[in-house]
């Protein structure tokens, strides 16, 4: 059933769809993540300040983006990041801003709602006695969370966070609406020039299946290393 | 050191947990509170170093007023040890990572300061064996000695001890009771909410006995276990001491 | 800012002649409702089957579960939906292939299908964790009881078990919702495809990315709101969402 298939075409192309394709798609993942974690952790902060403005902004955040479709809010960025570069820098007509750029800061406001969602159940986890020790040893509130709070938060949530990083790597993909060149974009670029679509898909299906799952089954053996510790 | 004037707590707007609370703790003096569950005990001592906020009165710690918005928080709680019936020792930090991080961040110190005092004190509770363990790998006694060990590098000028015992198996009570005696004998100040009798009887100045938010007896130590006056706190001893 | 605001264009006709702009982003809104809730059907039948074998005893169910889930769960959903409409009838006997290119309606189809079958794996995670959540005596009692296990699972285990996932399945069905604007590159005019039209006939971008947002605001409280008469509808006194 594969006799009329030309799947020599993916040897050829493979200098492209990983040296720029994979690249794009890794580099975004990985500084959208680091991005996502810091402003989402921000963002479970203010939720739990107590102060009512703060409360008020992230709780609105959050479940504004999380009530979006991410390729609405890809094309919303597209078109909005310009104008917020113009507002930014002060100059008198929109930014010219990259396709990588404009991705990065999608993703990471996006994302961020979702990371503050799990660093906010990570906070939450840690017995209210923690952080009173930690101030009865006169450690001050950012003190207590930065040396007490996050990081346990974050090591209880860790098996959660690398999820949702691969939930992030698999979501990169819709930047295909965009037409950047990630790798699924560079897939389909050769797909279409050389009418080869079933063999780029399915390849392109089969390297993120198993980047997903070595990612996936790693996550799963942390996991059951930290229920071990415990 | 404490002086404790008629303080008053409640949670929300219906529950009073303190009403109109007034005592104090002398220099070099040990003060035991007991009471049943629920009659205020610990909400009492976290308040004295503002772990718990309360709506009037005032608490003066050294001279400095406890609920004086003005005054510097982390600074004073660094100046008064705390242990809590719960260990909360930092489970992500080495012990004798959870000896030093308030030494270094709050009070400055340097490292090898700060681990040179941990490495002292670990060894004074018998546990300097233990220093590249994390809390979960030692025994409730040890951890709760950690705790105490923690306290005191802090070089505080007073402790205040919340329930330490209640929350460990009995065969291990006593060698966190040790611990404190000593302390007592070197003339530590300290307040603890205990019911540890045994413990008030060789070195407790003075007792206080709680019941639904008040303080109904505050008396020394032998005229508490003489004769208690109130009939709450003769009930109150009579159930604990008939085992 | 030198960007023009224009919020009446929502009343001008769009010139694809189907009605003015409002009309046009409605016909998305309702094809996105109607997606959804055709692949949500798909969805809730293949997730709770695959769900429970998960849970089975059969060591042989439970690998099968497990191989589904990570099937659809590891790929991505765009990529997914293009295996299911470039790829499948190619690789199909000609005449299916054939058969299936001329559809009518193909995006659609292949949405539902797709969106149902990659939604079914995390209903069935969901429903596992449920399963796995509920006290292992039930499963005891109910099979000493002489209950068989597909009676223990019909009449014990999935009505207690849905009733706990309730909270996550609504959040699932809004993904689901969201979701299926990712069928945009398979060429369904779903609501956020209908934005996009708007904004290359109008150029008028930011009026027509609100009115989505708010439209997707709107079905997300209005689904919320609806399960919450749902979850007290089906709530057990006493028992989790029971209060």
């Amino acid at each position: 059933m594969f006799a009329n298939f030309d799947f020599d075409v993916i040897r050829r192309s493979l200098s492209y769809l990983f040296l720029d394709g994979m690249t794009f798609t890794l580099t975004l993942t990985g500084l959208a993540t680091v991005g996502a974690l810091v402003f989402g952790t921000l963002l479970a902060l203010m939720r739990l300040s107590g102060s009512k403005p703060l409360v008020w902004f992230a709780g609105i955040y959050v479940d504004l983006m999380r009530s979006l479709p991410l390729v609405l809010v890809i094309f919303w960025f597209y078109f909005l990041v310009p104008y917020i570069g113009q507002w930014l820098t002060g100059s008198s007509r929109p930014m010219r801003v990259g396709a990588f750029t404009s991705s990065l800061v999608t993703f990471i406001i996006f994302e961020a709602a979702y990371f503050s969602e799990i660093m906010r159940a990570g906070i939450q986890s840690i017995s209210k006695g923690q952080p009173a020790a930690a101030q009865a040893l006169g450690l001050t509130y950012s003190q207590t969370m930065r040396y007490v709070v996050l990081p346990q938060a974050f090591r209880n949530m860790l098996p959660v966070l690398l999820t949702q990083t691969i939930v992030l790597f698999q979501d990169t993909s819709l930047v295909y609406v965009l037409s950047i060149p990630d790798f699924l974009g560079a897939a389909s670029k050769v797909a279409q020039r050389d009418g080869r679509l079933v063999e780029m898909y399915l390849f392109a299906a089969v390297v993120y299946f198993a980047i997903s799952c070595i990612a996936s089954f790693g996550v799963r053996r942390l996991q059951a290393r930290i229920a071990f510790v415990h | 050191m404490i002086e404790i004037s008629h303080v008053d707590k409640w949670y929300g707007t219906g529950f009073q947990a303190l009403k109109d609370c007034t005592t104090s703790v002398a220099k070099g003096e040990v003060v035991v509170v007991c009471g049943p569950s629920g009659s205020g005990k610990s909400t009492l001592i976290k308040c004295v170093n503002a772990l718990e906020p309360f709506q009037s009165g005032e608490i003066v710690l050294d001279g400095i007023k406890v609920n004086d918005p003005k005054t510097d928080l982390p600074k004073l709680r660094a100046r008064v040890g705390m242990v809590f019936q719960h260990f909360e020792l930092f489970p992500h930090l080495k012990i004798i990572e959870n000896l030093c991080l308030a030494q270094e961040k709050v009070l400055g110190r340097s490292h090898e300061d700060a681990m040179a005092k941990g490495a002292k004190l670990l060894d004074r509770v018998g546990l300097k064996d233990h220093a590249r363990k994390f809390p979960a790998e030692l025994s409730g006694g040890q951890q709760q000695r950690v705790a105490i060990a923690r306290a005191l590098a802090m070089d505080p000028i007073a402790m205040l001890f919340d329930e330490p015992t209640s929350a460990l198996d009995p065969e291990m009570i006593s060698e966190v009771l040790d611990v404190m005696v000593d302390l007592a004998r070197e003339g530590m100040t300290m307040m603890v909410v205990t019911h540890e009798m045994g413990f008030a009887s060789k070195v407790a100045n003075r007792v206080i006995f709680m019941d639904q938010g008040e303080i109904v007896e505050d008396a020394p130590k032998t005229d508490f276990f003489g004769s208690p006056r109130s009939d709450r706190a003769q009930k109150f001893l009579s159930k604990i001491l008939s085992h | 800012m030198n960007y023009h605001w224009n919020w009446r264009i929502f009343w001008e006709p769009a010139p694809n002649g189907t009605g003015t702009y409002l009309d046009m982003l409605l016909s998305g809104l309702l094809l996105t409702i109607e997606t959804a809730i055709c692949a949500w059907i798909i969805a809730l039948i293949c997730g709770s089957i695959v769900g429970v074998l998960r849970t089975l005893p059969s060591k042989t169910a439970s690998r099968i579960g497990f191989l589904y889930v990570e099937f659809f769960r590891n790929m991505p959903l765009l990529v997914q939906l293009f295996l299911w409409f470039f790829v499948l009838p190619e690789v199909l006997p000609n005449a299916w292939g054939l058969w299936l290119k001329q559809m009518p309606n193909a995006p659609f189809f292949t949405a539902t299908i797709g969106l149902g079958l990659f939604m079914s794996a995390r209903v069935a995670e969901q429903l596992r964790s449920g399963i796995g959540s509920l006290p292992r005596g039930q499963k005891l009692a109910a099979t000493a009881l002489g209950l068989t296990t597909a009676q223990t699972y019909r009449y014990v285990l999935l009505p207690m078990a849905f009733r706990i996932v309730l909270p996550p399945l609504t959040s699932e069905f809004l993904s689901t919702v969201k979701n299926t604007s990712v069928a945009i590159t398979i060429g369904l005019i779903e609501l956020t495809a209908q934005a996009r039209a708007m904004q290359e006939f109008s150029f008028q971008v930011f009026e027509a990315f609100t009115a989505a947002t708010v439209l997707y605001l709107l079905v997300n409280i209005v689904v919320a709101v609806a399960m919450r008469f749902v979850e007290r509808g089906v709530a057990i006194p006493g028992y989790i969402t029971g209060k």
